[in-house]
């Protein structure tokens, strides 16, 4: 018995076609899992399963009745639940207030003991352990994910649509959320889950519908493939899964970070005491749970954010305290997360977005003013050479795709003679092409025998990228592993979850 | 002893527009949505209150045609700001310009003329209390239903339904769209109904504290009390010391100029305005960084649906 049929679903946003005539069933019981690329459209069509987009044409038939969503009160109405992967939670709320938050059928005088007790009894039944008077933004991002789906189920959904539900969370903390789906399944709920992981698709479904660009390949049953197969339709050819990377001796120290304490955005402790240094030639990969101060870390080296405690060097020269532009003339450069924010300027266009890092020195700049020959032929040749597809030089850069971003700052910071290239998440979102050309880039910095720094909570290519890898919880360094090769998936795991590493070797021992 | 106590309940007396206008501007806030047209509905509020109380006799019936004038202007920024997700704080300027404009056109027939206004009403056995009996309980009926303003307000607020979604609403549209709720229509309500509490504040102004209409008289309130959102963390009992403070400021230098102090007059009506300012700098700065109680996490920011 099909709960959910959709039915040539498509759907467009601003002239790009994110959705096209895809049909999706989920039966009783069910894990289906959704697999594609990032931009594949997953989660578009699941947004519109749960009524927050509506459809351009199609439609939607639950427990067998046609069904128009107008709203996200509709599907809910339906039993249908999404977690998304930004949780669509009320920080600035407690726990239980964000369980109530838009239920209809309940007092206008809200019956807190009431509502607790039943927030308790879904979490006991489901092993979901969450404080119900806790203010949300003090929860980890696990323990929120735990709330946005107790928001779920306390809506009564029997159709739960997770988004990338792992991305954010340890690996022991992701074998839980697949035993509570199971658990779940045996209840009758049926479960959607967005991923792009294969290992994960391949270990917890009953089918897969592979979506590429906009469209359905297929949906096979989980036990008649395999990865490869799976993996072909995502990306539509056969993929290599790992890199070359010759071996290297690295030379002497370039960025070295003592003793690092830097606070967050808040104004609470992010980094306690981090020490770090990188060599010429290496590259040293930062792995940990997205939120425990990698972040801050790496604004704390590039000069961006205050150290409060502790010793930023390059090349042997303390840089605490300068300005950015001290880090920048010193060869320091960034690839941060956010392209469009701390990255780029969006409304600014390809060519004024190339030189924000030299405007002020010759030959850019002549005394006071521009020479803007100079800065058009500086910035055709990097759209060249870094494959920037864009139709002008002179188009605003809110323009490009996430891709083509990242390859012009890529550029725009590879450029000249770096000493120290410090990057987060920079493969993030990007299709496998554009994946590819940024590993090979870091790659080939590390042969020119730049220091690499790279923070990626993407686990098997951090694994291909470094020379040692260091992983951080809560502020602090759990590890730093010399030789990426001898670490287990369960070592790392438990680092990432707050174990430092000489105490797991010594338990072992 | 005496100069004190009646300083402190003509600050009560003056504080009350103040208080009226931050509470209407709290209840817009919350949803998400800046106004910052309140000078222009106090203006608008305290022509209305006092042109129908003059003509109508009642001034009661002058009150809440202001507070539906107040709703009917802010409808023009709701449909701006919500509608048509224009910026919010050129659209609340225009509704300033717009009144302080209206208000003196409309207002030139009334000026130098007077009404009888609201009476006083002291509370039976309250305002026998010494002392806070006559600082509080002796005043006109509004500047009771104030009190009770604030405390529904808050109760609205913390305990019930409507009120967790407005806070929902203008802390994160999106996870309260997600959520199932509607987030224009709250936010259409709440700017609505805040708009009106606004007006009325200006209708206090005209209708019983100086029972007269003149030209800009609410003299720059409306933006007092936009700061005074700020300063009282978007909290309804804070709103009411900040504006008891302003208004007891008021009393202080009207009590001052009476008596015939050397110091000269502008320099005296500076003084609210100043002290309000420091005090909203002060507390700003020792609040420092961190969550604030109640900051609106989405304020002045559109929601639009289907973005990323």
């Amino acid at each position: 018995m099909d709960i959910v049929q959709m039915r040539g679903i498509t759907k467009h946003f601003a002239g790009v076609t994110a959705n096209h005539n895809i049909d999706f069933d989920l039966k009783k019981g069910e894990v289906h899992a959704l697999l594609g690329e990032n931009g594949a459209g997953k989660s578009t069509l699941m947004n519109i399963l749960y009524g927050l987009y509506r459809p351009d044409s199609g439609t939607i038939y639950i427990e067998g009745k046609r069904r128009e969503f107008s709203s996200p009160r509709d599907a809910i109405a339906s039993g249908i639940g999404m977690v998304h992967q930004h949780f669509m939670l009320n920080p600035s709320q407690t726990v239980w207030e964000n369980m109530v938050m838009g239920l209809a059928d309940l007092p206008e005088i809200l019956p807190k003991q009431d509502i607790l007790r039943r927030i308790n009894n879904i979490s006991e039944k489901y092993s979901l352990r969450v404080d119900p008077t806790a203010q949300v933004w003090q929860l980890s991002i696990g323990e929120q994910q735990r709330v946005a789906i107790l928001q779920m189920l306390f809506r009564k959904a029997r159709v739960l649509i997770l988004d990338e539900p792992t991305a954010v969370l340890t690996p022991q903390e992701a074998l839980r959320l697949f035993e509570l789906i199971k658990q779940m399944t045996t209840d009758g709920y049926g479960v959607v889950f967005i991923s792009h992981k294969l290992h994960e698709v391949m270990e917890n479904s009953q089918r897969v519908t592979i979506l590429r660009k906009g469209e359905k390949v297929g949906t096979v049953e989980t036990f008649s493939t395999s990865r490869e197969k799976l993996a072909e339709m995502m990306v539509g050819k056969k993929f290599a899964f790992s890199i070359e990377r010759s071996s290297r001796e690295p030379g002497s120290v370039v960025l070295e970070g003592k003793n690092l304490e830097v606070l967050g955005d808040r104004g609470l402790p992010a980094v306690r005491g981090v020490s770090l240094h990188i060599r010429e030639g290496e590259i040293v990969g930062i792995a940990g749970v997205a939120g425990n101060g990698q972040h801050e870390l790496c604004e704390a080296l590039v000069g961006l954010r205050k150290v409060e405690s502790g010793k930023v060097l390059v090349d042997g020269k303390d840089l605490t305290g300068l300005s950015p532009r001290a880090y920048i003339s010193r060869g320091v450069r960034y690839i941060p997360a956010d392209r469009k924010g701390t990255g780029l300027v969006a409304n600014m266009d390809v060519s004024e977005n190339a030189i924000l890092k030299k405007y002020w020195k010759k030959p850019v700049s002549r005394g006071y003013v521009i020479d803007w020959n100079v800065v058009r032929r500086f910035t055709r040749e990097l759209v060249k050479s870094f494959n920037v597809s864009t139709p002008s030089i002179s188009t605003p850069v809110r323009n490009l795709s996430g891709g083509n971003l990242q390859k012009l700052m890529l550029g725009r910071e590879l450029s000249g003679t770096p000493r120290v290239v410090v990057a987060v998440h920079p493969t993030w979102g990007l299709d496998v092409a554009a994946t590819k050309f940024v590993r090979e880039k870091l790659l080939s910095e590390r042969e020119r025998g730049t220091a690499v720094l790279v923070v990626s909570e993407d686990l098997d290519e951090l694994l291909s990228l470094s020379d040692r890898i260091a992983v951080m919880c809560q502020g602090e360094l759990m590890g730093l592993v010399d030789d990426p090769s001898s670490i287990t998936p369960e070592e790392m795991g438990l680092m990432m979850a707050g174990t430092p590493l000489s105490c797991i070797r010594k338990a072992s021992v | 002893m005496d100069v004190v106590i009646t300083i402190l309940a003509a600050a009560v007396r003056s504080g009350t527009p103040i208080l009226y206008a931050t509470l209407g501007e709290i209840i817009t806030e919350k949803s998400g949505i800046l106004n910052l047209g309140l000078e222009g509905l106090m203006l608008m509020g305290a022509l209305t209150g006092f042109s129908v109380s003059q003509l109508s006799g009642s001034p009661w019936l002058g009150i809440a045609c202001a507070f539906i004038v107040g709703a009917g202007i802010s409808l023009i920024h709701a449909f701006l700001s919500i509608t048509l997700r224009a910026n919010q704080v050129v659209s609340g300027l225009a509704l300033t310009i717009f009144g302080t404009g209206a208000s003196s056109f409309f207002g030139q027939r009334f000026v130098g003329t007077t009404i009888p206004g609201l009476g006083r009403v002291p509370v039976p056995g309250l305002s026998d209390i010494p002392i806070l009996g006559r600082v509080l309980f002796n005043h006109d009926l509004l500047v009771y239903i104030s009190y009770g303003l604030v405390a529904f307000l808050y109760w609205f607020l913390v305990s019930t339904r409507t009120g967790l979604n407005l806070r929902a609403v203008g802390d994160t549209p999106r996870a309260a769209d997600a959520m199932g709720l509607s987030v224009s229509r709250y936010r259409y309500i709440a700017v609505l109904v805040g708009g009106g509490i606004v007006a009325v504040g200006g209708a206090y102004l005209s209708v019983a504290y100086t029972r007269m209409w003149t030209e800009l008289m609410t003299a720059g309130r409306g933006w007092i009390a936009v700061a005074l959102v700020i300063f009282a963390i978007w909290h309804p009992a804070r709103a009411a010391m900040g504006a008891y403070l302003f208004g007891g400021v008021v009393a202080f230098q009207l009590r001052l100029q009476a008596a015939g102090t050397s110091i000269p007059v502008p320099l005296l009506m500076m003084l609210p305005y100043l002290l309000t300012i420091a005090v909203l700098v002060f507390i700003t700065i020792r609040q420092g960084k961190g969550i604030l109680f109640g900051a609106p996490g989405s304020l002045g920011q559109p929601y639009f649906r289907e973005e990323g």
